[in-house]
């Protein structure tokens, strides 16, 4: 099992900035936008991202909820373990509002398709957008792409992508596992 | 620990703590989805449930059919007095051509203690021990005990006090046992020709005072008296019952301290519980219906996820 350094501490924290760029080259004040980061590992680059948009851009007030996609999930029973859900937390009405959907890694796009699923629980967004910090190409399931992506790589289907946070691991970093 | 020990629910005495935290971890999140504006997800679309009732009962399938359909299961009616079991068909065959229709899950109740623990081993479906004569009901002790976590942080180390017709009550003995495996202290009360012989076995204090059991306790779950069970008499007349263990707003003002009190259900209003004693704001009678869809959905969730495709 070798592993290799994808993203460094200092590539994450340019890529997040020129993220947080992008979506305020949309959206401006946010008035009308939420971020929902997806359970349980985008969440991580939701509250990043809020963090600088809030810090250094000076926007007054962001939504930001984190969206649970457990029960919406299409491989129920399909696999050997129980799928363990964890917390939903959306404060705020989506109707009519447009949501930008934050994830960590896109590969299939299963994920995203049983979260634009759980998202119809929560109402009728104008539009949908998806964000996440790492695509990989060529792996899609689903015909699912990313409106804001930080880096693209290529993996092949025994590798793995793996995001750690300062938060919850000691360090930014993100590595390509070779299983 | 993430998933069960167990691939039915036929009694909370085959369950370990492990079980229960995930059981209650998992109601946690579908509590959050019942009280969205849209309550259903999708994740059981391919999985059919029976629900078969050889006894009557109102809050528990109402209850099991809402959380069947919340996680989008098709579901499968079924009450004895009005089927074939009447021209003599016997329960297993009753069972298989049911399943025969495809169904993945049963939820039974029947008068028989073991009528589900007999159904498990000679049918290939999983079964959900909706209550089994006076054995047990492990979905309402889950909801109980997820009730008093809800409303007081924790079980372990709580006293618990169960009121009334412990002898014939499937709920007594589900709530001993999980209250139990969860670290509770538990006291039964009520009159002695009502209290098993041999409940102090279970690790359980018998109390005959009611006052001195209130005061000991944090809450209180009040029992029905299960006429339909009495075949003979057990107390002289129901006012004296009332008089000696029904609780009411009087008695439970005088204590020192706000107990929590609860009800399986269906209340005899002014015979164990004064109305003014339901109705107030230290009892979580309703807060356990609204449980029961959520812990019913744990349930149903982690025990189909269990089943092969």
């Amino acid at each position: 099992m070798g592993q290799k350094v994808l993203l460094s501490s200092k590539e994450i924290n340019i890529i997040l900035h020129r993220l947080a760029c992008q979506l305020l080259e949309n959206h401006e004040d946010f008035k009308d936008t939420v971020l929902i980061g997806i359970q349980p590992r985008g969440i991580y680059v939701a509250e990043r991202l809020v963090k600088i948009l809030l810090k250094e851009y000076k926007v007054k007030h962001i939504d930001l909820g984190f969206l649970d996609i457990t029960f919406y999930r299409d491989d129920f029973r399909r696999g050997e373990k129980t799928l363990e859900a964890t917390k939903t937390k959306i404060n705020f009405l989506i109707e009519d509002k447009k949501v930008v959907l934050i994830d960590d890694v896109l590969y299939t796009g299963r994920s995203i398709n049983a979260a634009l699923t759980a998202l119809q629980s929560f109402g009728r967004p104008k539009e949908v957008e998806l964000l996440t910090l790492i695509d990989r190409r060529f792996s899609r399931h689903l015909p699912i792409q990313p409106n804001y992506r930080g880096r693209q790589v290529d993996a092949i289907d025994n590798e793995k992508v793996k995001v750690m946070w300062k938060e919850n691991d000691g360090e930014d970093l993100i590595y390509l596992i070779n299983r | 620990m993430s998933e069960l020990s167990v691939n039915h629910l036929l009694g909370i005495k085959y369950l370990n703590e492990s079980d229960i935290q995930l059981i209650f971890e998992t109601a946690d999140h579908f509590k959050e989805v019942i009280n969205r504006s849209i309550k259903k997800v999708p994740s059981l679309r391919d999985i059919t449930i029976a629900n078969i009732f050889f006894e009557n009962s109102t809050r528990t399938k109402l209850s099991f059919e809402l959380a069947e359909k919340r996680l989008s299961a098709d579901v499968l009616n079924f009450s004895a007095s009005q089927s074939s079991v009447k021209k003599g068909e016997t329960l297993i065959d009753t069972v298989n051509n049911i399943l025969s229709m495809k169904v993945d899950m049963v939820v039974m109740r029947h008068p028989n203690p073991g009528a589900g623990i007999f159904l498990a081993k000679h049918v290939k479906a999983s079964i959900i021990n909706a209550g089994d004569g006076a054995h047990e009901h492990p979905t309402q002790a889950l909801l109980d005990s997820f009730s008093i976590r809800e409303k007081l942080g924790d079980v372990a180390g709580k006293n618990v006090v169960i009121v009334g017709d412990i002898l014939h009550s499937r709920v007594a003995l589900s709530n001993i046992f999980a209250l139990k495996l969860q670290g509770a202290n538990v006291k039964v009360c009520g009159p002695k020709t009502l209290i098993p012989k041999y409940v102090e076995s279970l690790g359980v204090g018998v109390e005959m005072d009611l006052r001195k059991a209130l005061e000991w306790c944090d809450v209180a779950n009040m029992l029905r008296i299960q006429n339909e069970r009495l075949d003979i008499s057990y107390f002289p007349t129901t006012r004296e019952y009332t008089q000696q263990f029904g609780v009411n707003k009087r008695l439970l003002d005088s204590l020192d301290k706000e107990i929590v009190i609860m009800h399986p259900g269906p209340i005899n209003r002014g015979v164990e519980i004064t109305s003014d004693v339901a109705d107030s704001k230290q009892s979580i009678i309703l807060n356990q219906v609204e449980n029961g869809v959520a812990v019913r959905m744990a349930v149903i969730y982690l025990l189909a996820s269990k089943i092969k495709q």
